[in-house]
């Protein structure tokens, strides 16, 4: 097949003939996908949303403005949370101890559950007014009543915040494990026969070595948390009275329940001032360095 | 130890080993604070699971006085008033997830391969298109959606949840498989090639073995992506005999007289599949995290 071709030098440069052919043919399906199911439907997305009348009834309905502060709160939160307390317990999952690595099966777990059942199982823990399970346990083990969780905007906000905190903070914590992991022996070897505490060990080769791949991480996961809306769909329900929602729930509300799919659009739109620096600043980072996800 | 014994071990100083000892009481505090956490809303769903009582009357007990497995009879029998179409609605939810998770590893395997490996462009315009389906949150993008499926002619059928569901795993998948395909020499595909290997060759016989442990994790995250979902499988399939089981048990959480003892034995086993993946492919993926690379 390639006795009569001419030798050519290790290839760097272009590609070539049926090379050429088949790598365009392998980026096609992509492609395809891209320009059928997100230009189309972006493009539509905006011309639904693009009329400016829409944001002045958005910015003047009290309910709007409750979700967006809930939004920022929620993505600022369960973000920061989930990121701090994943790479400090990534170190701890780091430990060469057999007991550490069956609890990192445990610890996995509920990335690996369904949003939906999770969250409706932490709805019910929380729901059922005195017989739920976290003011059963509340009241066996110290002796007080719970409040009713769900009955308060900012109470149910918080728990949504656990909840999606409980959901992701394995798969972060898998990441920087894996980012630990690589990190050289040596350096850890050197730095021991310079007598450096564990805790100059920690912010002096771990935490610099690492940083990258925290900031990347946290780039994805805020754009993720700002679409994620089981938490507040599943868990509190937007209740009472919407004061739980956030913007993508009350666009379902305004698209479903009240007949109104525009101004659903506006108000998903309405967070891309917050969305498109963090997108841009991502796009930026994995141009210039690299970073195993 | 500043002075060296003739024999015998060195003595440890006192104070060294009990700091030792409350770092080791630290972690055992803490991994039972994680069991804890992890575990009780999996506790909370055998709980429910296990009781007789679905209705307004649940016991609310800390542990199952009167365990019962009738609700994971009713639901293998498919008895119970809600749970009729149990195993229809799980065909779907199989169906939409392998394809979508064979799809994703497909499609974003192939675009990585022939961009990071072939260079047919710089790395980046791939990652960058990529991202820009973020641009707009998926759960907004869902209005358009549904008229644009509609036009497609895909309404009320799986394709357009498959469809929308890669759409949004793909991106992921490209940013996880452009990195670990840098972590491949080059020089393989150049010695291949060199014997006269063609495109689709590296792709098979290099790229994809040894970019195994990415695939892996790429797929897991794709099932799990479209396990997730829910309100896509809501929005875009309207018939009863394409619901999914996302979409059956939230019918069970908008109904207040609902069996809550149903809808948590379907939402175990619900649960089930994804696990069994995970757990099957870990093994596997664990040498894809532990492998990468952290330049830059």
């Amino acid at each position: 097949m390639t006795a009569n071709r001419p030798w050519r030098p290790i290839w760097r440069g272009r590609l070539h003939g049926a090379e050429l052919t088949w790598s365009i043919a392998f980026v096609l399906p992509y492609a395809a996908v891209f320009a059928a199911f997100v230009i189309y439907p972006v493009g539509y997305g905006l011309w639904l949303g693009g009329n400016p009348s829409l944001y002045a009834e958005l910015f003047s309905d009290p309910r709007y403005v409750t979700a967006a502060v809930n939004t920022v709160l929620f993505v600022a939160l369960a973000v920061n949370v989930q990121m701090f307390l994943a790479f400090l317990l990534s170190g701890f999952f780091a430990r060469r101890r057999r007991w550490i690595k069956l609890l990192l099966i445990i610890y996995i777990l509920p990335w690996t559950l369904p949003a939906v059942p999770a969250f409706l199982s932490f709805h019910w823990m929380l729901a059922a007014g005195e017989w739920g399970l976290i003011n059963r346990l509340l009241s066996v083990l110290l002796g007080i009543d719970g409040p009713y969780w769900l009955n308060q905007g900012w109470l149910a906000l918080a728990w949504d915040i656990v909840a999606n905190i409980w959901k992701w903070m394995p798969l972060w914590t898998l990441i920087f494990l894996g980012g630990r992991m690589a990190i050289p022996q040596d350096l850890y070897d050197a730095a021991d026969v310079d007598g450096a505490s564990l805790y100059r060990r920690f912010v002096h080769i771990t935490v610099p070595l690492l940083a990258n791949l925290y900031f990347i991480s946290t780039l994805i996961s805020t754009i993720w948390t700002f679409g994620d809306y089981t938490p507040v769909l599943f868990v509190s329900g937007g209740a009472p009275a919407f004061s739980s929602d956030v913007v993508s729930t009350l666009g379902f509300h305004y698209a479903l329940d009240f007949g109104r799919p525009r101004l659903g659009v506006a108000a998903g739109l309405s967070v891309l001032p917050l969305l498109i620096p963090i997108v841009i600043l991502l796009m930026r980072r994995l141009r210039t360095t690299e970073v195993q996800l | 130890m500043s002075m060296a014994l003739p024999f015998g071990r060195p003595r440890r100083r006192p104070h060294y080993r009990l700091r030792r000892l409350l770092v080791e009481a630290a972690s055992v505090a803490l991994g039972a604070v994680i069991v804890a956490w992890s575990l009780l809303p999996v506790y909370n769903m055998f709980l429910v699971a296990l009781d007789p009582e679905g209705h307004n009357e649940f016991s609310g007990e800390l542990w199952p006085s009167h365990p019962t497995f009738a609700n994971f009879v009713a639901l293998w029998t498919e008895e119970a008033d809600d749970v009729e179409h149990i195993w229809g609605q799980f065909g779907n939810s199989i169906y939409i997830g392998f394809l979508v998770m064979a799809l994703t590893v497909l499609i974003g395997s192939l675009a990585s391969f022939a961009i990071g490996r072939m260079r047919l462009g710089k790395d980046w315009t791939l990652s960058n298109t990529a991202l820009l389906t973020y641009v707009i949150p998926s759960s907004t993008l869902i209005i358009p959606f549904l008229r644009v499926m509609h036009i497609y002619g895909l309404s009320d059928n799986l394709w357009a949840v498959i469809a929308a569901e890669v759409t949004f795993a793909t991106p992921y998948a490209i940013l996880v498989l452009l990195q670990y395909g840098k972590l491949i020499p080059s020089e393989l595909d150049d010695a291949a090639r060199i014997d006269g290997a063609s495109v689709v060759q590296l792709y098979l016989r290099i790229y994809v073995p040894l970019a195994a442990p990415a695939l892996a994790a790429v797929g897991t995250y794709a099932l799990l992506f479209a396990w997730n979902d829910y309100f896509y499988q809501y929005m875009l399939l309207m018939s009863e005999r394409h619901t999914t089981v996302a979409v059956a048990l939230e019918q069970f959480f908008d109904d207040d007289d609902a069996p809550w003892n149903y809808m948590m034995a379907i939402a175990i086993v619900y649960s089930l599949p994804p696990i069994a993946i995970f757990y099957a492919l870990r093994r596997y993926m664990a040498r894809g995290l532990t492998a990468g690379g952290i330049k830059g």
